[in-house]
């Protein structure tokens, strides 16, 4: 009846090619629409790639561990009956893009990059957890080694938790038993939602269909906190070889691409302002007392108070269009999360219209998955401005690359106690550095400054973050 | 308004929902007072579900003693004494009631014999047979009063040529011919003992089948095998009257007359609302049931109500799972509150009648798309060796989750077998762990695995 060509699906604005890390199905299986085919590496996460149409896979025309450029056939589902040889000799040459699995346009151009990549529907659903079936996980990126006593390291980090946990969750925290009901695993195969990030609801807390229904249609309550490497001494070593060379990975090697795009046609400039903390960390504090609220991190409130500022400030929330500045009315805030291997950046939507404590719930679930790389490819595209944090690490502060087209990105330095002069003398505050790096094309040192010292002003009487 | 005795509880009625509560709530050390005006167990123990499984049980060595040739043995001059089947089903219901007596000495709990009436939220008054009234008061009070049988319009109930099913199971004496009027399970069942005991048997239903509420492939196979017993169906026809002539009765409907020696009223049940002093209270009723919270609680706060007075299904066990939340709610506990969509539906004729969740046209009808499984007796080893291949196992699945929708079984020890699915859906397990789930062989059992199985298109042995 009917012939389904499976084709590389297009998952991110920057995606020109996938790599099949695995077919989940073989030859002469019966598919139904929705199976999940294959995972794919692509330049930004490990995705599952599902099925659009149902029928028997008669056809694996790219094979496991190969690449493929975005719209070539991949793979070919039909019926038992039907003739499908001159489709598959066809294969070599990229399929159009109008292929059965809609894949977006590859030629797009990048302009018209505000706009999420698969709007309309993505080629495949991605992060899904198979929790059934742990061995058929997409393969974690390997990863130093254990980490003992990663709990206490946790609690630590998660106070500003949201980019940048150097390392993803190691497979043992990730791996523990989840406890839900068989359906509700179903449910939440089928419609990405991850379990490890909801509550149940069930008898002993056991996640039931309900609860996976109520997530599928809101974000994820709860992340589960991510664990942190403990530090491991490595023994100085005078033999063996003087270096090796490690192969580029995906995302790395598009970052490599990317960002010399970004910093030598973008002139960037930079503003540095000083903000003094003490009552948003107070604030944050008598917040996280509260029994029964979302832990809110200082990454939150940055969030919260730079979405509110952009409002005010949109020659800021803008993007360099060659003829013309495009100032976006909605604020799509772009959050870098680093990972063991890069850094990506998924993408917290209409973020100036979230409270708090939504985009607590939803920045974490996004670094959350993020680090166990099952981010949606809508997830992925379309920020208008960004953030990026290494507070955790102990930076004063650095300055970031613009992530184009967008036109300017925020560094965030760590929050210091540091001395402080005051009416009485000398005294004690919290202090955090912010780097605002823009696009002179897009707007000028005094937008930018005016922009940061609104920020400044926001976080330093925070109380307007609240409502 | 004073009252001689300050309880935690004061439950109003002892059917299968005030008798379960009682224990329960005594169970969570509250003191309890029960009110019940005939013998404790209501009318499941006394005069529904309990005895008519006697009679059932009664009509079923008589349909085996009749095909007892099949098996190679031959009986000469059998006697089937009707009367002897309903003393036994008395001495039945005689014995469970004594154990629910039992079960209140053994949890402490008080009977006051006697009607109640609520007087005010915490206060009952219960009036005796011999007249006199007590005042019982109870921190909450629950309303468990049952329901009775209902009637159509203008046609009175005698309970001696037009019967109810308290009528139907007292009777000693069984009628030549009789005409019963409704085809759900209470019409079904009373139809099946009065055919085994010789009677002749008009069934009528107004709507286009019988046991309406059941999956259409269950009725028709039910319509075929109670048919082939010599039972008369119409379905479809609706009584516009029911007249004495003579001896016998007459049933005018729009499908012709049928004339018999009695009628029996299997038209449905209605709550016993009145005289419990719900209207003085201003208690909300909804289609002439009480109006509930989800833990039990009327709209006055502090009055419960549960079992058939709270609304449909009219069942025993949904009675008894209300119970339990209404007294752990009252004893605050945060219940889990009744799942009205897992509620097993049984049916006690021969061949059984069971399911649990959606028809296959309701699941169609919510827009899901289903995969649908059955499985015959007829292939299955233990139903042959027992000579009880009527009947089918079938299972409606949700095609894309696997979510066991509904399952529905005509045939042998049905209402034993939907329990696996009954769990299966409480644990929210989906076909694939009905799948994965080892079926002892031979057992009936195996026949929902293989529906199951039929359902993902790979039973093994049809």
């Amino acid at each position: 009846m009917a012939v389904t060509k499976v084709v590389m699906p297009k998952l991110s604005e920057q995606m020109e090619s996938g790599k099949i890390i695995k077919w989940l199905k073989k030859e002469g299986d019966r598919v139904q629409s929705g199976d999940i085919l294959a995972e794919v590496e692509t330049d930004k996460a490990d995705v599952e790639m599902e099925a659009f149409g149902s029928g028997v896979l008669r056809k694996i025309v790219v094979p496991q561990g190969e690449k493929a450029p975005v719209g070539t056939l991949i793979g070919v589902i039909a019926d038992e009956n039907e003739d499908i040889n001159a489709l598959v000799s066809q294969a070599g040459g990229p399929a159009p893009a109008t292929a059965a699995a809609k894949p977006a346009t590859a030629d797009r151009p990048a302009a018209s990059a505000a706009k999420p990549a698969m709007a309309d529907r993505p080629a495949a659903v991605p992060p899904q957890p198979k929790s059934e079936d742990h061995a058929a996980r997409q393969p974690a990126p390997s990863r130093g080694p254990d980490s003992p006593g990663g709990a206490r390291v946790q609690e630590a980090a998660a106070q500003q938790p949201a980019p940048g946990t150097p390392q993803p969750v190691p497979s043992g925290a990730d791996g523990g038993r989840v406890k839900a009901s068989p359906l509700a695993r179903k449910i939440a195969a089928q419609s990405g939602v991850d379990l490890k990030l909801i509550h149940g609801s069930g008898p002993g807390g056991r996640i039931v269909r309900r609860d996976v229904e109520a997530a599928a249609t809101s974000p994820a309550a709860t992340a589960a906190p991510a664990a942190a490497p403990a530090l491991r001494p490595v023994a100085p070593s005078v033999t063996g070889p003087e270096y090796e060379d490690v192969a580029l990975s995906a995302m790395r090697a598009t970052i490599a691409k990317r960002m010399p795009l970004s910093k030598a046609p973008v002139p960037h400039f930079y503003v540095t302002s000083e903000v003094a903390m003490d009552r948003a960390w107070e604030l944050r504090e008598e917040l996280n007392g509260l029994e029964g609220q979302p832990k809110i991190s200082v990454n939150d409130l940055i969030i919260r108070a730079c979405a509110l500022t952009l409002l005010h400030h949109p020659g800021v929330n803008a993007s360099f269009q060659g003829e013309s500045i495009r100032v976006y009315h909605r604020v799509h805030m772009g959050i870098a999360v680093a990972l063991e291997e890069g850094l990506i950046t998924p993408v917290l939507r209409d973020v100036h219209a979230k409270s708090l404590v939504q985009i607590a719930v939803e920045a974490r679930d996004l670094a959350e998955r993020a680090r166990q790389r099952k981010l949606r490819a809508q997830e992925l595209s379309g920020a208008t401005f960004s953030i990026s944090n290494l507070g955790m690490f102990d930076v004063r502060d650095f300055s970031a690359i613009i992530n184009p087209p967008e036109g300017a990105i925020l560094a965030v330095g760590s929050v210091r106690t540091v001395p402080v002069v005051t009416d009485q003398g000398l005294g004690v505050g919290r202090r955090m550095a912010l780097t605002l790096s823009c696009d002179h094309r897009v707007m000028d040192g005094a937008m930018g400054a005016r922009f940061l010292q609104d920020v400044k002003r926001l976080l330093e009487a925070p109380l307007r973050l609240l409502v | 308004m004073a009252a001689n005795a300050k309880y935690d509880v004061v439950v109003v009625g002892t059917g299968p929902g005030g008798y379960v509560c009682a224990i329960r709530a005594a169970q969570l050390g509250l003191s309890v007072a029960t009110v019940e005006d005939d013998r404790p167990g209501g009318v499941c123990l006394n005069w529904g579900c309990i005895p008519t499984k006697a009679l059932l049980r009664n009509a079923e060595v008589v349909q085996l003693v009749e095909k007892a040739e099949t098996f190679g043995i031959s009986v000469q001059g059998m006697k089937a004494d009707y009367a002897a089947a309903v003393q036994r089903s008395r001495g039945v219901a005689d014995r469970m009631a004594k154990g629910v007596e039992f079960l209140f000495r053994k949890n402490k709990i008080t009977l006051v014999p006697g009607t109640g009436t609520l007087k005010s939220k915490s206060v009952v008054e219960v009036r005796g047979k011999d007249g006199t009234t007590t005042l019982e008061a109870g921190r909450a009070v629950i309303l468990a009063t049952g329901s009775e049988p209902k009637s159509l319009p203008g046609v009175a109930i005698d309970e001696k040529t037009v019967i109810s099913s308290n009528g139907a199971v007292r009777n000693e004496a069984k009628p030549k011919s009789i005409v019963v009027i409704g085809a759900g399970a209470v019409g079904v069942e009373f139809a099946d003992v009065y055919r085994s005991y010789g009677v002749e048997v008009t069934l009528l239903e107004a709507l286009p089948r019988i046991v309406p509420i059941e999956d259409e492939e269950v009725s028709t196979q039910l319509t075929r095998s109670l048919s082939r017993r010599g039972i008369t169906i119409k379905t479809g026809v609706k009584v516009s009257a029911v007249k004495p002539l003579g001896a016998s009765v007459v049933v005018e409907t729009d499908g012709g007359r049928f004339e018999a020696e009695q009628v029996l009223m299997a038209v449905g049940r209605g709550a016993r609302t009145k005289g419990v002093g719900l209207e003085a209270l201003g208690v909300t009723l909804e289609r002439g049931f009480v109006k509930v919270s989800p833990t039990m609680e009327t709209s006055v706060k502090g009055v419960y109500a549960i079992g058939d007075m709270a609304g449909a299904p009219l069942l025993a066990h949904k009675a008894m799972a209300e119970g339990v939340v209404a007294a752990e709610a009252v004893a605050g506990k945060n219940p889990r509150p009744v799942d009205y969509g897992n509620v097993p539906s049984c049916t006690y004729c021969r061949p059984q009648v069971a399911s649990i969740g959606l028809t296959e046209s309701k699941a169609k009808e919510g827009g899901r798309e289903v995969a649908v499984g059955k499985f015959p007796f007829t292939a299955n080893g233990k139903a042959v060796a027992l000579g009880e291949t009527e009947g089918f196992i079938k299972v409606v699945a949700d095609k894309k989750t696997g979510e066991i929708l509904g399952v529905h079984i005509i045939g042998p020890e049905a209402t034993e077998i939907i329990h696996e699915f009954a769990v299966g859906r409480t644990l929210e397990a989906t076909v694939d762990e009905i799948m994965h789930t080892i079926h002892a062989h031979p057992t009936l059992s195996e026949a929902a695995l293989e529906a199951t199985l039929a359902a993902l298109g790979q039973a093994i042995h049809i």
